[in-house]
């Protein structure tokens, strides 16, 4: 037990680790993520079959598995380009390809949320931002945009669940995230039940973080709604 | 890009592949016999019943399948009791180890899967069972749980899908399974957009094998909720 906690900050210098990749990824997962649904629901049949196999083959295909073909087959492409250009060496970060391909498998799932959740805003409301004389990105930014978001929370809460637990594969490719420094602490102590188990609760922790965040972003996004209700209840 | 070393490895990636498919497979049907109970417990509404398995649930489903496989195959090391006992020769070994983890973590999410179904259960349906004089076990058996894993077939599907991704552990801890022959056709050649292009392959046949079957299994057991042909 000493010595679980003698290696605690070790551990949680690898639990900061963990959240910036995983924050990270998720920046880059909304957008890639808008980017699939805009594709989804587009009137060009290209930009429907682009979206189309994005989002099947990243469904698909393992996550650790794209990991290391993006890790390892990464490092052979940017040689090549490097090579091309005649720059010097560029070498792959296992961050970076983390970050990379977590973004790029959750873009996938974000742009079925996100694509629904469009969906799901009355045609009314953007057809009344274009009566305004709106120009199709501010009708975007001032109205399908901030009503979407109430849609888009229980699937993006969950998605982000995910990406989180995901975030732990990164330690296969050498990134030294939590899990990773628990095996280092847990082979230093020979006691790798305590360190793991410490690194579970530690996951359960962000989980249950994330999860008052999220209720609260719910609620404050759903006030509108609330209060048709009341309204409704009181009259 | 060069597919040939593919060709000349592809008997190990077919065994790989056997064990991709035995392992999924063997993890689904003791994950489901373990599901079933916890998940019918989970969704009574007595808390000295529901504590434990709506508890293994949550441990199972808030934390990565990484960390569930490292606990058992790294972990267990770590109690002598365990490497004095008969136990130590199923522990000490990855493959058990993995389908030992495996098996848990789908029990913990299909028994969340049960869970909901029940929970949706209709109230009219529970009654009827009771208007019929059913005891509770049999109403559990004849009316709950039929209609309740019709409801959960979809939700499963996915859940098979994903446990599919979640065995290229197998291939972190040292087991040959696709993802493993990937990483040794890579490391041998240095072939990586190839290697794991390939293995990404056989992942995707597998997904569109289980998305089929699973459209076949809704169509046998939601045939009642088809609309009628004309």
């Amino acid at each position: 037990m000493a010595e679980v906690i003698g290696y605690l900050p070790f551990i949680l210098t690898g639990t900061v680790l963990t959240v910036q990749v995983a924050l990270l990824s998720l920046v880059i997962a909304c957008a890639l993520g808008m980017l699939a649904a805009a594709a989804k629901l587009s009137d060009s049949a290209a930009a429907r079959l682009v979206g189309g196999v994005y989002t099947t083959l990243i469904r698909g295909i393992p996550d650790l598995v794209l990991m290391t073909l993006l890790f390892f087959g990464g490092q052979i492409a940017i040689n090549h380009l490097t090579d091309a250009l005649g720059l010097g060496y560029v070498d792959v970060s296992p961050f970076a390809a983390g970050v990379v391909t977590i973004g790029f498998i959750f873009g996938a799932y974000m742009g079925e949320t996100f694509r629904g959740a469009i969906l799901a805003v009355p045609r009314g409301e953007i057809e009344a931002g274009a009566a305004f004389g709106m120009s199709p990105a501010r009708v975007f930014l001032r109205i399908t945009l901030p009503a979407m978001v109430r849609h888009a929370l229980p699937g993006f809460g969950n998605n982000w669940l995910v990406l989180m637990k995901t975030t732990a594969l990164v330690s296969v490719i050498g990134l030294h995230d939590m899990v990773f420094k628990a095996g280092q602490a847990g082979g230093a102590t020979r006691q790798p039940f305590s360190f793991y188990l410490l690194v579970a609760l530690l996951f359960l922790l962000l989980t249950a973080v994330s999860n008052l965040g999220l209720r609260y972003l719910e609620r404050r996004y759903s006030v509108g709604v609330h209060a048709t209700v009341a309204d409704a209840e009181g009259a | 890009m060069d597919f040939t070393v593919i060709i000349d490895n592809l008997p190990l990636y077919l065994s790989g592949l056997r064990v991709t498919i035995e392992l999924l497979i063997l993890a689904l049907l003791c994950g489901f016999v373990l599901a079933l109970p916890l998940g019918v417990a989970a969704a009574s509404r007595r808390a000295t019943v529901n504590a434990f398995p709506r508890g293994f649930i949550y441990f199972m489903r808030g934390t990565p399948l990484l960390a569930q496989v490292y606990l058992i195959y790294h972990g267990f090391a770590q109690f002598d009791f365990l490497r004095e006992s008969m136990l130590w020769a199923v522990f000490k070994e990855a493959y058990w180890c993995a389908l030992i983890g495996f098996s848990l973590n789908t029990a913990g999410y299909t028994a969340e899967i049960i869970r909901g179904a029940i929970a949706q259960t209709p109230r009219g349906e529970i009654e009827a069972a009771r208007a019929c004089g059913m005891r509770p076990g049999v109403a559990l058996r004849r009316v709950i749980l039929p209609s309740a894993l019709r409801r959960a077939l979809p939700a499963y599907g996915n859940e098979v899908i994903f446990m599919l991704h979640g065995t290229v552990i197998a291939g972190v801890i040292t087991l040959v399974d696709l993802f493993g022959a990937a990483k040794i056709v890579n490391s041998r050649h240095f072939v990586p957009f190839e290697s794991f292009i390939a293995a990404g392959f056989f992942y995707l046949c597998l997904t569109f094998l289980i998305v089929w079957l699973f459209k076949g299994a809704e169509r046998k057991w939601h045939a009642h909720l088809r609309p009628r042909a004309a």
